[in-house]
Protein backbone atom coordinates (compact mmCIF):
# COMPACT_ATOMS: atom_id res chain seq x y z
CA UNK A 1 0.00 0.00 0.00
CA UNK A 2 1.24 3.47 -0.59
CA UNK A 3 0.61 5.48 1.89
CA UNK A 4 1.03 8.90 0.13
CA UNK A 5 -3.14 7.96 -1.16
CA UNK A 6 -4.85 8.17 1.80
CA UNK A 7 -2.48 11.43 2.99
CA UNK A 8 -3.20 12.98 -0.23
CA UNK A 9 -7.07 11.86 0.34
CA UNK A 10 -7.27 13.42 3.50
CA UNK A 11 -5.49 16.60 2.79
CA UNK A 12 -8.18 17.76 0.28
CA UNK A 13 -10.76 16.28 2.45
CA UNK A 14 -8.92 18.78 4.91
CA UNK A 15 -8.70 21.96 2.77
CA UNK A 16 -12.87 20.72 1.73
CA UNK A 17 -13.81 21.43 4.85
CA UNK A 18 -11.69 24.97 5.37
CA UNK A 19 -13.38 26.19 2.47
CA UNK A 20 -16.92 25.45 3.77
CA UNK A 21 -16.08 26.69 7.21
CA UNK A 22 -15.14 29.86 5.57
CA UNK A 23 -17.46 30.19 2.64
CA UNK A 24 -20.53 28.90 4.23
CA UNK A 25 -23.20 31.57 6.08
CA UNK A 26 -24.99 29.14 8.55
CA UNK A 27 -23.91 28.48 11.64
CA UNK A 28 -25.15 24.11 11.14
CA UNK A 29 -23.45 24.42 7.51
CA UNK A 30 -20.14 25.56 9.41
CA UNK A 31 -20.71 22.68 12.12
CA UNK A 32 -20.95 20.24 9.22
CA UNK A 33 -17.77 21.36 7.17
CA UNK A 34 -15.90 21.50 10.74
CA UNK A 35 -16.89 17.29 10.93
CA UNK A 36 -15.18 17.02 7.77
CA UNK A 37 -11.88 18.65 8.46
CA UNK A 38 -12.29 16.14 11.67
CA UNK A 39 -12.74 13.32 9.86
CA UNK A 40 -9.93 14.08 7.69
CA UNK A 41 -7.62 14.32 10.40
CA UNK A 42 -8.62 10.69 11.35
CA UNK A 43 -8.24 9.23 8.16
CA UNK A 44 -4.58 10.52 8.01
CA UNK A 45 -4.85 8.89 11.81
CA UNK A 46 -5.78 5.50 11.00
CA UNK A 47 -3.51 5.22 7.88
CA UNK A 48 -0.23 5.86 9.39
CA UNK A 49 -1.25 3.87 12.19
CA UNK A 50 -1.54 1.14 10.00
CA UNK A 51 1.28 1.57 8.14
CA UNK A 52 3.80 2.14 11.32
CA UNK A 53 1.63 -1.37 12.15
CA UNK A 54 1.79 0.59 16.08
CA UNK A 55 1.54 -2.49 18.75
CA UNK A 56 0.04 0.35 21.11
CA UNK A 57 -2.52 1.17 18.35
CA UNK A 58 -1.83 4.76 19.46
CA UNK A 59 -3.47 6.63 16.19
CA UNK A 60 -6.47 4.41 15.95
CA UNK A 61 -7.33 5.04 19.38
CA UNK A 62 -6.83 8.19 18.85
CA UNK A 63 -8.83 8.29 16.29
CA UNK A 64 -11.79 6.60 18.68
CA UNK A 65 -11.09 9.73 20.80
CA UNK A 66 -11.29 12.13 18.38
CA UNK A 67 -14.65 10.80 17.13
CA UNK A 68 -15.68 11.26 21.03
CA UNK A 69 -14.54 14.72 20.96
CA UNK A 70 -16.47 15.21 17.81
CA UNK A 71 -19.71 13.81 19.02
CA UNK A 72 -19.40 16.26 22.30
CA UNK A 73 -18.44 19.09 20.00
CA UNK A 74 -21.48 18.78 18.18
CA UNK A 75 -23.85 18.75 20.89
CA UNK A 76 -22.81 21.77 22.51
CA UNK A 77 -22.34 23.60 19.14
CA UNK A 78 -25.87 22.89 18.36
CA UNK A 79 -27.13 23.64 22.07
CA UNK A 80 -25.78 26.79 21.35
CA UNK A 81 -26.92 27.56 18.08
CA UNK A 82 -29.99 26.81 18.81
CA UNK A 83 -29.87 29.27 21.93
CA UNK A 84 -28.56 32.26 19.45
CA UNK A 85 -31.69 30.70 17.04
CA UNK A 86 -34.34 31.73 19.82
CA UNK A 87 -32.73 34.82 20.83
CA UNK A 88 -31.97 36.12 17.44
CA UNK A 89 -34.19 34.32 15.41
CA UNK A 90 -31.17 34.16 13.03
CA UNK A 91 -28.29 31.82 12.89
CA UNK A 92 -26.37 33.40 9.75
CA UNK A 93 -22.44 34.06 11.47
CA UNK A 94 -22.66 36.69 9.24
CA UNK A 95 -25.54 38.04 10.74
CA UNK A 96 -24.51 37.84 14.59
CA UNK A 97 -21.87 41.02 14.68
CA UNK A 98 -22.44 42.37 18.09
CA UNK A 99 -18.63 41.79 19.34
CA UNK A 100 -17.47 43.44 16.65
CA UNK A 101 -15.15 46.68 16.98
CA UNK A 102 -16.89 50.11 15.95
CA UNK A 103 -17.17 50.83 12.34
CA UNK A 104 -15.18 53.59 11.37
CA UNK A 105 -17.07 56.80 11.69
CA UNK A 106 -19.21 57.42 8.81
CA UNK A 107 -19.22 54.76 6.97
CA UNK A 108 -21.58 52.18 8.43
CA UNK A 109 -24.96 52.63 7.56
CA UNK A 110 -26.47 54.49 9.99
CA UNK A 111 -30.18 52.17 10.17
CA UNK A 112 -28.23 48.92 10.92
CA UNK A 113 -26.08 50.47 13.57
CA UNK A 114 -29.31 51.93 15.08
CA UNK A 115 -30.78 48.48 15.08
CA UNK A 116 -27.61 46.60 16.28
CA UNK A 117 -27.92 49.45 19.52
CA UNK A 118 -31.16 48.59 20.12
CA UNK A 119 -30.74 44.86 19.62
CA UNK A 120 -27.29 45.11 22.07
CA UNK A 121 -29.49 47.04 24.49
CA UNK A 122 -31.49 44.34 25.04
CA UNK B 1 -0.50 0.30 -7.95
CA UNK B 2 -2.16 -2.60 -5.91
CA UNK B 3 -6.19 -3.62 -5.56
CA UNK B 4 -5.92 -2.18 -2.28
CA UNK B 5 -4.91 1.45 -3.03
CA UNK B 6 -7.34 1.38 -6.19
CA UNK B 7 -9.96 0.54 -3.61
CA UNK B 8 -8.65 3.37 -1.74
CA UNK B 9 -8.56 6.01 -4.27
CA UNK B 10 -11.96 4.77 -5.59
CA UNK B 11 -13.31 5.49 -1.89
CA UNK B 12 -11.31 8.56 -1.52
CA UNK B 13 -12.80 10.20 -4.77
CA UNK B 14 -17.18 9.25 -3.29
CA UNK B 15 -15.84 10.91 -0.14
CA UNK B 16 -14.24 14.04 -1.37
CA UNK B 17 -16.90 14.12 -3.58
CA UNK B 18 -19.91 13.97 -1.14
CA UNK B 19 -17.34 16.80 0.65
CA UNK B 20 -17.26 18.72 -1.77
CA UNK B 21 -20.94 18.78 -3.16
CA UNK B 22 -21.76 18.94 0.91
CA UNK B 23 -20.02 22.75 0.90
CA UNK B 24 -21.00 23.81 -2.12
CA UNK B 25 -25.14 22.41 -2.34
CA UNK B 26 -27.64 25.09 -2.28
CA UNK B 27 -30.04 22.99 -0.31
CA UNK B 28 -29.22 22.84 3.57
CA UNK B 29 -31.00 19.31 4.09
CA UNK B 30 -28.71 17.92 0.69
CA UNK B 31 -26.00 18.99 2.43
CA UNK B 32 -26.47 16.85 5.35
CA UNK B 33 -27.25 14.22 3.23
CA UNK B 34 -23.81 13.95 1.20
CA UNK B 35 -22.38 14.53 4.43
CA UNK B 36 -23.34 10.58 4.86
CA UNK B 37 -21.94 10.23 2.09
CA UNK B 38 -18.37 11.46 2.29
CA UNK B 39 -18.40 9.36 6.06
CA UNK B 40 -19.63 6.50 4.32
CA UNK B 41 -16.61 6.75 1.68
CA UNK B 42 -14.66 7.35 5.00
CA UNK B 43 -15.58 4.33 6.87
CA UNK B 44 -15.13 2.37 3.43
CA UNK B 45 -11.44 3.99 3.45
CA UNK B 46 -11.04 2.78 7.13
CA UNK B 47 -12.19 -1.17 6.05
CA UNK B 48 -9.53 -0.92 3.26
CA UNK B 49 -7.02 0.29 5.58
CA UNK B 50 -7.75 -2.79 7.64
CA UNK B 51 -9.29 -0.58 10.72
CA UNK B 52 -12.68 -2.61 10.94
CA UNK B 53 -13.46 -1.09 14.59
CA UNK B 54 -13.09 2.26 13.82
CA UNK B 55 -15.00 1.51 10.72
CA UNK B 56 -18.03 0.62 12.42
CA UNK B 57 -17.81 3.14 14.98
CA UNK B 58 -17.63 6.05 12.22
CA UNK B 59 -21.01 4.52 10.64
CA UNK B 60 -22.53 4.30 14.16
CA UNK B 61 -21.32 7.59 15.26
CA UNK B 62 -20.77 9.53 12.59
CA UNK B 63 -23.53 8.83 10.06
CA UNK B 64 -26.23 7.04 13.19
CA UNK B 65 -25.95 9.92 15.58
CA UNK B 66 -23.55 13.04 14.31
CA UNK B 67 -26.23 13.44 11.02
CA UNK B 68 -29.16 12.99 12.63
CA UNK B 69 -28.13 15.33 15.09
CA UNK B 70 -27.03 17.92 12.72
CA UNK B 71 -31.02 17.23 10.86
CA UNK B 72 -32.37 18.45 14.18
CA UNK B 73 -30.58 21.55 14.28
CA UNK B 74 -31.67 22.05 10.56
CA UNK B 75 -35.27 21.71 11.70
CA UNK B 76 -35.30 23.11 14.94
CA UNK B 77 -33.73 26.40 13.34
CA UNK B 78 -36.36 26.45 10.72
CA UNK B 79 -33.91 26.72 8.09
CA UNK B 80 -35.62 27.24 4.75
CA UNK B 81 -36.28 23.64 2.75
CA UNK B 82 -35.53 23.85 -0.65
CA UNK B 83 -33.36 26.01 -2.90
CA UNK B 84 -31.88 28.71 -0.99
CA UNK B 85 -29.18 31.60 -2.65
CA UNK B 86 -28.31 32.78 0.52
CA UNK B 87 -26.21 29.84 2.37
CA UNK B 88 -22.73 31.01 0.81
CA UNK B 89 -21.25 34.10 2.27
CA UNK B 90 -20.01 37.34 0.03
CA UNK B 91 -16.30 36.20 0.65
CA UNK B 92 -16.53 32.83 -0.79
CA UNK B 93 -13.78 33.33 -3.54
CA UNK B 94 -11.43 34.78 -0.84
CA UNK B 95 -12.26 31.42 0.46
CA UNK B 96 -11.74 29.05 -2.14
CA UNK B 97 -8.45 30.51 -2.78
CA UNK B 98 -7.30 30.00 0.93
CA UNK B 99 -8.82 25.92 0.48
CA UNK B 100 -6.96 25.87 -2.66
CA UNK B 101 -3.24 27.24 -1.24
CA UNK B 102 -3.98 25.18 2.00
CA UNK B 103 -4.94 21.82 -0.62
CA UNK B 104 -2.20 22.59 -2.34
CA UNK B 105 1.01 23.28 1.00
CA UNK B 106 -0.09 20.02 1.58
CA UNK B 107 -0.22 18.00 -1.18
CA UNK B 108 3.02 19.14 -1.86
CA UNK B 109 4.45 18.66 1.75
CA UNK B 110 2.95 15.05 1.64
CA UNK B 111 3.97 14.06 -2.10
CA UNK B 112 7.55 15.09 -0.84
CA UNK B 113 7.69 13.53 2.10
CA UNK B 114 6.15 10.41 1.31
CA UNK B 115 6.08 9.88 -2.37
CA UNK B 116 7.17 6.53 -3.08
CA UNK B 117 6.78 5.02 0.21
CA UNK B 118 5.50 1.78 -0.01
CA UNK B 119 5.05 -1.23 2.60
CA UNK B 120 2.63 -3.95 2.33
CA UNK B 121 -0.23 -4.24 5.27
CA UNK B 122 -1.36 -7.42 7.13
CA UNK B 123 -5.03 -7.76 8.28
CA UNK B 124 -5.73 -7.82 11.88
CA UNK B 125 -4.22 -4.98 13.27
CA UNK B 126 -7.61 -3.31 13.52
CA UNK B 127 -10.21 -5.97 15.07
CA UNK B 128 -12.22 -5.02 18.02
CA UNK B 129 -9.93 -7.67 20.30
CA UNK B 130 -6.63 -5.88 19.25
CA UNK B 131 -8.08 -2.28 20.17
CA UNK B 132 -9.71 -3.17 22.98
CA UNK B 133 -6.87 -4.47 24.51
CA UNK B 134 -5.27 -1.40 23.46
CA UNK B 135 -7.52 1.37 24.98
CA UNK B 136 -8.01 -1.05 28.77
CA UNK B 137 -4.31 -1.27 28.91
CA UNK B 138 -2.16 1.49 27.91
CA UNK B 139 -4.84 4.31 26.97
CA UNK B 140 -7.31 3.45 29.94
CA UNK B 141 -6.54 7.05 31.40
CA UNK B 142 -7.43 9.16 28.64
CA UNK B 143 -10.39 7.14 28.32
CA UNK B 144 -11.90 7.59 31.50
CA UNK B 145 -11.14 11.30 30.81
CA UNK B 146 -13.14 11.31 28.27
CA UNK B 147 -16.06 10.04 29.94
CA UNK B 148 -15.85 12.87 31.95
CA UNK B 149 -15.17 14.92 28.98
CA UNK B 150 -18.90 13.58 27.66
CA UNK B 151 -20.14 13.99 31.01
CA UNK B 152 -19.20 17.72 31.09
CA UNK B 153 -20.56 18.18 27.39
CA UNK B 154 -23.93 16.89 28.72
CA UNK B 155 -24.22 18.69 31.74
CA UNK B 156 -23.20 21.96 29.66
CA UNK B 157 -25.46 21.20 27.15
CA UNK B 158 -28.36 20.82 29.13
CA UNK B 159 -27.58 24.34 31.46
CA UNK B 160 -27.41 25.74 27.66
CA UNK B 161 -31.67 24.87 26.16
CA UNK B 162 -32.62 24.88 29.45
CA UNK B 163 -34.57 28.06 29.64
CA UNK B 164 -35.59 28.47 33.63
CA UNK B 165 -32.03 28.46 35.62
CA UNK B 166 -30.72 31.02 32.94
CA UNK B 167 -30.01 34.93 34.33
CA UNK B 168 -32.37 36.94 36.39
CA UNK B 169 -33.66 39.54 35.10
CA UNK B 170 -31.69 42.74 35.83
CA UNK B 171 -28.66 40.82 35.75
Amino acid sequence: MHIVYPAVISALLFAVGVYGVLARRNAILVLMAVELMLNAVNLNLVAFDVWWRDRLHGGQVLTLFTIVIAAAEVGLGLAIILLVYRNRKVVDVDALRTLREDAVPGEGDPAAEAAEAVEAGL
Amino acid sequence: MTGQDVALVLLGVVALGGGVLCVTTRQIVHAALWLVVAFGGLAGSYLVLTAEFVAWVQVLIYVGAVVVLLLFGIMLTRAPIGRNDGLDSENRWVALVVAVATAALLVTTVVLGFGGAHKDVKPGGGSADALGSSVFRTWVLPFEVASVLLLAALVGAIVLSRTDIGAKDGD
